[in-house]
């Protein structure tokens, strides 16, 4: 049987009914990982002979984790050489809560972009991540390889993080389900911080159903974060309620404009129609300071990752280069550790923070920042979602953009201002490009409201077909 | 010319929390290197900060105590270098909104009142320790993220003596506050200093150099005593000083220049992302400040009001917290007419026995029995003053009463003209010379045959009624 096409509550039911077992969906797994990995590449350090992560014992069904997620005696290496052999000696919390919950349990690390540094899980040491869909494009990023691995059903569901759009972009190019909660739902400790004001880890699922009982599993707060909120965590999947009449949703104009590939376009306001005729109020809102997004985050996140990243210097764990002296070691370990993108985003950082500059762009940037945050507020004054497109493409070649990194920051264009306010979105499938390419449709909620975001979600996803179309491989 | 020296003092103290700043490891000084540590005070990736309550109240307790401002809105900064002893390759610290600011610090010299302004009390955390070998250098995290106080002063120092003075009061406020031992020889209390001469009497600032690397609070003082000849003479030759840093050599007592690189240090210092700001609200405050004890300046002032002491017997008295509430006890079980004594006793004979005053409280000595000890030699006159110092002795060892040892050691003052008289005259008959002085009118001379007539007592004799047998047997004569 294929076990390995179903989804984990398709699974979960299986196993309660005595139907299958946790060592059956693993063997299962095993073969198609075994099967089609070759093509996808979406793992890493992928051993042939098992699924599990060493210790890990079957007790439901397997995550897949991004590569920045840390797990105790199990490589974490951020796709990045610097990182080279990283055994943390502790499990981040949303591990702890994974393997605590009994539904699930530690799978397999997935591929991304070094550090989270991308959009198209290009920048990995590893090699890149074929999209499912066409293996000559790439799966979206950073989070590709856990997208991939769900869509490719190499994974029953993933975890993934997003910083300005990582979870989210990657879900939308390889027709998967991708949520990036509010800031403060989900713990980050454990998670290898790219900027960590922006940083949130996710779920990427099969279907919206398992993305609230993902959502269940890693949610709520955590001592040993400062930055997670105690706010109670209800049940989502009580929030799975296929009814969207009287639900009021903004159109932002701002987000319709030059850029914005007209066939995506075109399926997204048929999404759009979908939802209207399923009851939803449509109208057509403002977020004004929408184009100083980008250049606010590119600001915001290498400043950050320029100081989270200075750790990575030869002297504790990962890789030492053969150096004379002490700044030689520092210089010749991180020259050869980090990728390009990463030294790049390294320098742009470092100098929005230097002496002279810094209140020009990083303290200015944070003020935007409010600005971007106060758009959305006065918009969920009256409004109880925002639709865009998850992304103004579908899935590009392999090394289309790699020389060209601001066409590479564009790609991110609907997805940065919702890290830049904190508040969660997803993104769901909602139909496919000519060339058969799927495309995401991303809502955008209020925060600590995932269970209102969930519901119109399902809602969508019950009365379409997209999520249930698979790619061939 | 004459110049005039501005000083401010930049002061690192060790908070001691049982656990360090952002996670549970111990605090405790001189364990094995490296084991009191964990992800977080290593910065390990992925590990997250959690800021210590019990810092932030020791925090606030300090800076209410050096009558600062505690501000409503306080964050964490990331100060970025690199160097191995810091594991993240940046110190959380505070930077534009520091915890408070606007305090000062009351110092006294020579009798002369002085205000030396607090510009800013603020909380990060400390990095670990550089153990330098021959081919290597090896790092101990232990010390990495215990919770660190920087008490930086306005430059309103004068002298090194003032300098001095700021840090004794300084560290004798917060031992008061029970938040740190600022023990500097275990580096819980470090010390830099920033120096500039100008012509006295003008208000021009001069080029300052930063001092390093002094152990000790005499070290402090002779560090800047050197570097305002140092100063002096070049300015004095006409050279032009050089703003650096330089680092004390207590060996050779003179400062020399570190390397220093091109450029001003740019630390890039941003709002640290993974703690939250602070919101200090008045109550806590309130609560905070109920929980600080009388402090040594307003205890100095009690003691000279409730018991007639002199301020510089008091200014001993309440050097330390512990010691001073020993001394109190004495005072309080003396009576009125004892109680110049009984601090005289305190300070003198008694400090003598230990390191200094401010460990007169871990003798083993009740305040009941000094004030009885010095009920006998000064009251009842039973014992000589130098006869109470072998009994004060004998007292911390065992514990015993003065009196109990008085006793058994047949100790007492023979004040019986009948008992001393026949020691009296032996020393009359084996001093012929001085018996001719002193009626040739050489007061001198009844001393010594005093001083000859408690020796062949052993101490015993009341030396005050010996005086006036003499003076009566040789009036006589």
């Amino acid at each position: 049987m294929e076990l390995y096409k179903l989804t984990a509550h398709e699974l979960l039911k299986k196993i309660k009914n005595k139907e299958t077992t946790s060592e059956q969906i693993v063997s299962d797994l095993t073969k198609r990982i075994k099967g089609v990995d070759a093509k996808v590449q979406a793992y890493v350090r992928a051993s042939s002979s098992t699924l599990l992560a060493p210790d890990s014992k079957p007790n439901g069904i397997p995550v897949s984790i991004k590569d920045n997620i840390c797990t105790d005696g199990y490589n974490t290496e951020c796709c990045s050489k610097i990182l080279q052999g990283f055994n943390p000696p502790y499990n981040a919390t949303v591990i702890n809560k994974i393997i605590a919950s009994g539904n699930s349990f530690l799978g397999l690390k997935c591929n991304m972009d070094e550090f989270a540094f991308g959009s198209s899980t290009e920048n990995s040491c590893f090699g890149p991540t074929h999209n499912p869909w066409n293996l000559d494009c790439v799966p979206g990023g950073s989070s590709g390889g856990s997208a991939a691995a769900v869509a490719a059903d190499e994974a029953i569901w993933a975890l993934g993080s997003d910083t300005g759009g990582s979870i989210r972009q990657p879900a939308s190019f390889c027709g998967v389900v991708g949520l990036k909660p509010t800031y403060g739902r989900v713990s980050r400790y454990g998670l290898i911080a790219f900027a960590s004001s922006l940083d949130q880890i996710g779920p990427l699922t099969k279907d919206v159903q398992d993305s609230a009982f993902l959502m269940n599993i890693i949610s709520g707060y955590d001592a040993h974060d400062s930055t997670s909120i105690n706010i109670p965590v209800s049940d989502y999947t009580k929030d799975l309620i296929n009814d969207a009449k009287g639900l009021k949703v903004g159109i932002p104009k701002e987000y319709f404009v030059e850029g914005l590939d007209s066939e995506i376009k075109a399926i997204v306001e048929e999404a759009i129609n979908k939802l209207k005729s399923l009851g939803a109020q449509f109208k057509e809102v403002s977020l004004p300071h929408t184009e100083y997004a980008v250049p606010v985050y590119y600001i915001i996140a290498t400043a950050e990752a320029s100081s989270n990243l200075a750790r990575f210097d030869g002297v504790q764990y990962g890789l030492r280069a053969k150096a004379e002296g002490l700044v030689d070691m520092y210089k010749k370990t991180r020259q050869l550790g980090f990728g390009d993108e990463a030294k790049r985003r390294i320098l742009l950082g470092t100098f929005a923070l230097s002496h002279g500059y810094y209140d020009a762009y990083y303290l200015r940037a944070l003020k935007v920042r409010t600005l971007i945050k106060q758009d959305f507020d006065n918009v969920f004054k009256d409004f109880d979602y925002i639709i865009t497109p998850t992304s103004p493409t579908a899935a590009f070649g392999i090394g289309e953009k790699m020389d060209d990194p601001l066409k590479m920051y564009l790609s991110d264009i609907y997805t940065i201002s919702v890290n830049l306010a904190g508040i969660p979105a997803i993104s769901v499938p909602c139909g496919f490009t000519k060339k058969g390419l799927p495309v995401g449709l991303q809502i955008l909620g209020k925060p600590f409201n995932e269970g209102m975001l969930l519901r119109l979600a399902y809602t969508y996803e019950q009365n379409t077909a997209w999520h249930k179309v698979k790619p061939r491989l | 010319m004459k110049y005039e020296a501005v000083i401010g003092l930049e002061v690192h103290l060790h908070l001691n929390t049982r656990t360090k700043a952002f996670c549970g490891c111990s605090t405790e000084f001189g364990k094995e290197p490296n084991t009191q540590v964990c992800p977080v005070c290593l910065g390990f990736p992925g590990s997250l900060p959690v800021y210590n309550q019990a810092a932030l109240d020791y925090a606030i307790k300090v800076a209410l105590a050096l009558n600062c401002r505690v501000q409503e809105y306080t964050k964490f900064d990331r100060k970025n270098y690199f160097y191995p002893d810091l594991p993240k390759n940046y110190q959380v610290s505070q930077y534009d909104l520091p915890l408070s600011v606007h305090g000062f610090l009351d110092i006294e010299l020579n009798g002369q009142l002085k205000r030396i302004g607090i510009t800013r009390v603020h909380m990060e955390e400390d990095a670990g320790k550089l153990i330098h070998q021959e081919n290597a250098s090896l790092v101990d995290f232990n010390r990495t993220g215990i919770p660190l106080l920087e008490i930086v002063s306005e430059p309103d120092i004068n002298s090194p003596e003032e300098a001095y003075e700021y840090l004794a009061m300084l560290k004798s406020t917060i031992q008061y506050l029970d938040v740190s031992d600022c023990d500097m020889e275990k580096g819980s209390l470090r010390c830099d200093a920033n120096i500039s001469l100008r012509p006295a009497g003008t208000k021009i600032l001069g080029v300052k150099t930063e001092l390093k690397n002094m152990n000790s609070f005499k070290g402090v003082k002779d560090a800047l005593s050197y570097e305002i000849r140092r100063q002096a003479e070049m300015l004095d030759s006409g050279e032009k000083l050089r703003q650096d840093t330089r680092l004390w050599d207590a060996k050779a007592q003179e400062t020399i220049a570190m390397r220093t690189k091109e450029g001003a240090k740019d630390y890039r210092y941003f709002p640290e992302p993974d703690l939250p700001p602070f919101i200090i609200k008045e109550d806590k405050i309130a609560e905070i400040k109920k929980t600080i004890p009388e402090l040594p300046k307003e205890k100095m002032q009690r003691f000279i009001k409730d018991y007639g002491l002199t301020e510089y017997v008091a200014k001993i008295l309440v050097a330390s917290k512990q010691g001073a509430l020993f001394a109190e006890e004495c005072l309080k079980k003396t009576t009125d007419k004892n109680i110049k004594s009984v601090a005289n006793w305190i300070i003198g004979p008694l400090s003598a026995l230990t390191s200094s005053t401010c460990a007169i409280h871990e003798l083993n000595i009740s305040a009941d029995n000094l004030a009885g000890l010095v009920d006998l030699v000064e009251n009842e006159k039973i014992i000589s003053n130098l006869t109470g110092k072998i009994v004060l002795e004998e007292m911390c060892k065992t514990g015993k009463t003065a009196k109990a040892i008085v006793e058994e050691k047949n100790l007492a003052q023979i004040s019986d003209s009948q008992s001393l008289n026949s020691i009296i005259e032996e020393a009359i008959k084996e001093n012929p010379k001085s018996v001719a002085d002193f009626k040739a009118g050489k007061a001198n001379a009844l001393m010594f045959l005093v001083g000859q007539v408690m020796r062949k007592s052993s101490g015993k004799a009341n030396p005050k009624v010996v005086q006036e047998l003499i003076r009566k047997r040789l009036a006589n004569a």
